[in-house]
C-alpha cells in the first residue's frame, strides 16, 4: 500500500479493520482461484481474504468476473483451479444446499406460488414449528413488511420484493450473506435510501455480507473494503477511501469515480517533493512524493475533477497552475462541473461544489480560466 | 379487478358468435330436440317433426310431442349408466397413465438447450403428420395375437400377451393417441420456468429432489391441469380408440352412441347420450378454461 504515514487517507475514520491485524483469522480465503468457461477465463487467479463482520464489495464492469467468483462461494460454480475456504475448512467439498452461505439473487429469485411468510420460512425447514415462526416473525419485524405476510410476491412493489429477498436470504442465519446487484432493480431515491439500510442492518445483526456490484456509489457508500476487479484479476483491495484517493493504477483511478489523467516525467525528487514536466502544464508540476521515483521515469498524475480549483486570478508562480478555456458547463445543483481546454489539447473536467448561491463573478463559456491543484491532490501513477 | 376491454366494434367482433352459432348452437338445438323425441318407423326414425306449414298449431303440437322418454330410458336401463361410468374409468385411468408418462418426458425436453428442445418438440407433433386411423390401424399390427409384439416377446422367449381387443390395448390406444396433449402443456409451463428459483432453493438448503417438489412441481400445477383435461376430457368421447382397439365387452360412450344411431337406429337415445355426454363435461370443461385463462395472466 503506498499510503504514506504523514497523510491521513480519506475523510472517513474507521477503526474497523481486522485485515490489518497480523493474527485475525479471515472468515472466507480464496487461494488462486482460477475459472474456465470453455475458452473464456472468468476468474483468473484470485486470492483474497474476507474477514468476520465485514461489509465486502466486489466491483467492476460487467464481464470482469465477479459473479462468477461470488457463484463459486455460493456453491452454482466449481473453480478450475485453487481453493476456497470457510474458516479455514474446504467449502468445494460441500454442495450448495450444505454451504453456511446464503444468496440475494439479483432477480430476486422469489418464489411465485409462496407468499411472503413462506418464502422467507423456505429455508427453516430444520427447525421446529416454534422456532420457525418466531423467526419468520422476526425476519418480517427487521423489513417492516409485517403486513404484507399473506401477499405473493407479484403482489408486492420493487422495493418491498427485494425486502421479502433480503429476509428470505437472512432468515437462516448464514454465516456469510451475498448479495448479487442487490439495488440494480430499485428507483434512484429508494436506492439511496436502501444503501444505507443495509448497512444499518449488517451491522445489528453482526453477519458477513459480500456484495457484487457495479455501481461504484453503492460500493463505496456500503462496503467496509472494496475489491476493484479487472478481466477476472482483483486490481486493488481497500477501504473505499483509499481505493478513491490512492489507486494503484489507471484502470482503478478511471473506473472508480471521474479523473483527470496528465502524462508526465520526473525531473527532479527530493524525498519530499517532486517536480516533473508534462505537456499540459508548461510551468511544470509539484507533487508530494510517496515512492522514491528516479528523474527522467514517466508516470501518470491522477487528479479527482473536485480537487482542481477554476478560478479567473491567474495563480502564483510555483503553484501547479495551467491557463485554459472553458468548453462546457454542467450544473448539476449541487456541483457544477466545468470541462476546461488546456494547452496540447487535452480537455480537462474540474469540479467546484456550489456552496453560495449567489456568485459574484461567475465562469461562463469560453471564459479563460486558470486550473490549479495542490500537490498533495495527485496520485502519481506508474502502471 | 376489472380489465379494460377494447370496444368491440363491427363484423369481424360478431365473426365468433356468427361461427359459434352457426356449427355450436344450431346443431346443438337440434341434437337437444332430437333427444327429446320419440323412435318411429318413419325416414327419418323420430316423431314429432315440426310441421310449419300448419302455422302456429304445427308449432305447438310439435311441442307437446316432445318428451322425455330417451332420457327415462336411459335411466332405466342399466346399460347406459355402465357405458358411462366405464367411458369416465378409462379417461382417468388414461390421464393418470398420461401423467405419468409426459410428465418426465416434458420434464426431460424443457432441461435441454433450446434447440434440442426445438428438436425433440418437432418429434414430439410428428405423428400428427400421418393419418390417425393409420396410426391406430398400425397400433393393431403390433398387438395383434401373431403380431409385432408377440414376435419380438417370443424371440426373447417370454410367453406371448393377449393386449388386443381388450381394455388394456384400448389404454395403450388412448395413452399413445394423447400423448402429445399432454407432453405439451407440460413442456410450455415447465420450459418457462426461472433457472434461478432453482439455484435460490439450493441455496436455502433444497437437494435436488427437493427442490423438484417444492419448487418444480408446484410451479408445474397449471399444466398438469391443463394437460389433463385437455385428455380427459375428449377420452369420455372417444370412439375410434375403442371401436378398432377394444373387443366386445368394452363399454365406453362413444361406442354406444354409435351403436344406439346406425345399429339400432334409435336417433333419440343417441341424441340423449351425447347431451348427457355433453352436460357432464361442461364442469371440467369450464375449469380448462379457467386454467388457461390464469396461465395467459401469468405470461
Amino acid at each position: 500500500m503506498t499510503t504514506s504515514n504523514r497523510l491521513n487517507i480519506g475523510a472517513v475514520r474507521c477503526t474497523f479493520a481486522p485485515w490489518e491485524d497480523p493474527v485475525a483469522k479471515p472468515l472466507i480465503r480464496f487461494e488462486g482461484v482460477v475459472k474456465r468457461f470453455g475458452d473464456d477465463v472468468a476468474v483468473n487467479g484470485v486470492s483474497l481474504d474476507i474477514y468476520e463482520k465485514e461489509f465486502f464489495a466486489l466491483l467492476g464492469p460487467s464481464g470482469c468476473g465477479k459473479t462468477t467468483l461470488m457463484r463459486m462461494l455460493a456453491g452454482f460454480e466449481t473453480p478450475n483451479e485453487g481453493r476456497i475456504t470457510l474458516e479455514g475448512e474446504d467449502i468445494l467439498a460441500k454442495p450448495a444446499h450444505k454451504r453456511p452461505v446464503n444468496m440475494m439473487f439479483q432477480s430476486y429469485a422469489l418464489f411465485p406460488h409462496l407468499n411472503v411468510e413462506q418464502n422467507i420460512a423456505f429455508g427453516l425447514k430444520h427447525l421446529p414449528k416454534d422456532e420457525r415462526t418466531d423467526r419468520v416473525l422476526e425476519m418480517l419485524a427487521l423489513v417492516r413488511l409485517e403486513g404484507l405476510a399473506r401477499r405473493k410476491p407479484d403482489q408486492l412493489s420493487g422495493g418491498q420484493r427485494q425486502r421479502v429477498a433480503l429476509a428470505r436470504a437472512i432468515a437462516p442465519r448464514p454465516r456469510l450473506l451475498l448479495l448479487d446487484e442487490p439495488l440494480a432493480a430499485l428507483d434512484k431515491k429508494l436506492r439511496d435510501e436502501t444503501q444505507f439500510e443495509l448497512v444499518a442492518l449488517q451491522e445489528r445483526l453482526g453477519m458477513t455480507f459480500m456484495v457484487v456490484t457495479h455501481d461504484q456509489e453503492e460500493a463505496m457508500v456500503m462496503s467496509t473494503r472494496v475489491a476493484v476487479m479487472d478481466k477476472g484479476q482483483i486490481v486493488q483491495v481497500g477501504r473505499p477511501s483509499e481505493v478513491y484517493e490512492t489507486p494503484n493504477s489507471r484502470y482503478v483511478a478511471d473506473f472508480i469515480g471521474e479523473v483527470n489523467l496528465f502524462e508526465a516525467k520526473v525531473t527532479s525528487a527530493n524525498g519530499v517533493t517532486m517536480t516533473l514536466a508534462g505537456e499540459n502544464c508548461p510551468a511544470g508540476y509539484a507533487v508530494l512524493e510517496d515512492d522514491l521515483l528516479a528523474p527522467g521515469v514517466n508516470v501518470t498524475l491522477a487528479v479527482r475533477p473536485e480537487k482542481i480549483q477554476v478560478s479567473q486570478d491567474r495563480p502564483p508562480a510555483g503553484a501547479n497552475g495551467m491557463a485554459g478555456k472553458v468548453a462546457d458547463i454542467g450544473y448539476l445543483g449541487d456541483w457544477t462541473t466545468y470541462l476546461v481546454t488546456v494547452p496540447g489539447g487535452m480537455t480537462v473536467r474540474a469540479a467546484r461544489a456550489n456552496s453560495a448561491r449567489i456568485v459574484e463573478r461567475p465562469i461562463d463559456w469560453d471564459d479563460e480560466v486558470w486550473l490549479t491543484f495542490s500537490p498533495d491532490a495527485a496520485v502519481v501513477l506508474t502502471s | 379487478m376489472s380489465k379494460l376491454r377494447p370496444p368491440h366494434r363491427g363484423l369481424p367482433a360478431l365473426a365468433p358468435f356468427l361461427w359459434l352459432a352457426a356449427f355450436f348452437l344450431f346443431p346443438f338445438v337440434l341434437v337437444a330436440k332430437l333427444s327429446l323425441s320419440d323412435i318411429a318407423l318413419a325416414m327419418p326414425p323420430y316423431a314429432p317433426r315440426l310441421d310449419l306449414s300448419k302455422g302456429l298449431d304445427g308449432v305447438s303440437t310439435f311441442l307437446h310431442g316432445l318428451d322425455f322418454d330417451a332420457y327415462r330410458h336411459m335411466v332405466e336401463d342399466g346399460v347406459y349408466a355402465a357405458a358411462y361410468l366405464s367411458s369416465l374409468k378409462f379417461a382417468a385411468i388414461g390421464t393418470g397413465i398420461l401423467l405419468l408418462v409426459g410428465y418426465p418426458m416434458a420434464y426431460g425436453m424443457a432441461r435441454y438447450p433450446p434447440k434440442v428442445r426445438q428438436a425433440l418438440l418437432m418429434m414430439v407433433v410428428l405423428p400428427f403428420w400421418t393419418s390417425f386411423l393409420i396410426r391406430i390401424y398400425a397400433w393393431i399390427a403390433i398387438l395383434k395375437p401373431e403380431g409385432l409384439l408377440n414376435a419380438a416377446l417370443g424371440w426373447l422367449g417370454l410367453p406371448p400377451v393377449a393386449l388386443m381387443d381388450n381394455d388394456p390395448s384400448v389404454i395403450i390406444g388412448l395413452v399413445y393417441a394423447y400423448l402429445p396433449f399432454m407432453v405439451l402443456p407440460l413442456y410450455s409451463v415447465l420450459e418457462r420456468q426461472d433457472e434461478s428459483l432453482l439455484e435460490a432453493a439450493s441455496d436455502l438448503g433444497c437437494t435436488q429432489f427437493e427442490a423438484f417438489w417444492r419448487v418444480t412441481f408446484p410451479l408445474s400445477l397449471p399444466g398438469i391441469a391443463a394437460g389433463a383435461l385437455l385428455c380427459f376430457i375428449p377420452m369420455v368421447g372417444e370412439f375410434v380408440i375403442p371401436d378398432l382397439l377394444g373387443g366386445s365387452s368394452t363399454l365406453m360412450l362413444g361406442k354406444t352412441i354409435w351403436t344406439e344411431f346406425f345399429a339400432n337406429r334409435d336417433w333419440p337415445a343417441a341424441s340423449a347420450v351425447a347431451i348427457i355426454l355433453l352436460a357432464t363435461l361442461i364442469a371440467p370443461i369450464l375449469i380448462y378454461q379457467r386454467q388457461q385463462a390464469k396461465l395467459l395472466d401469468a405470461q
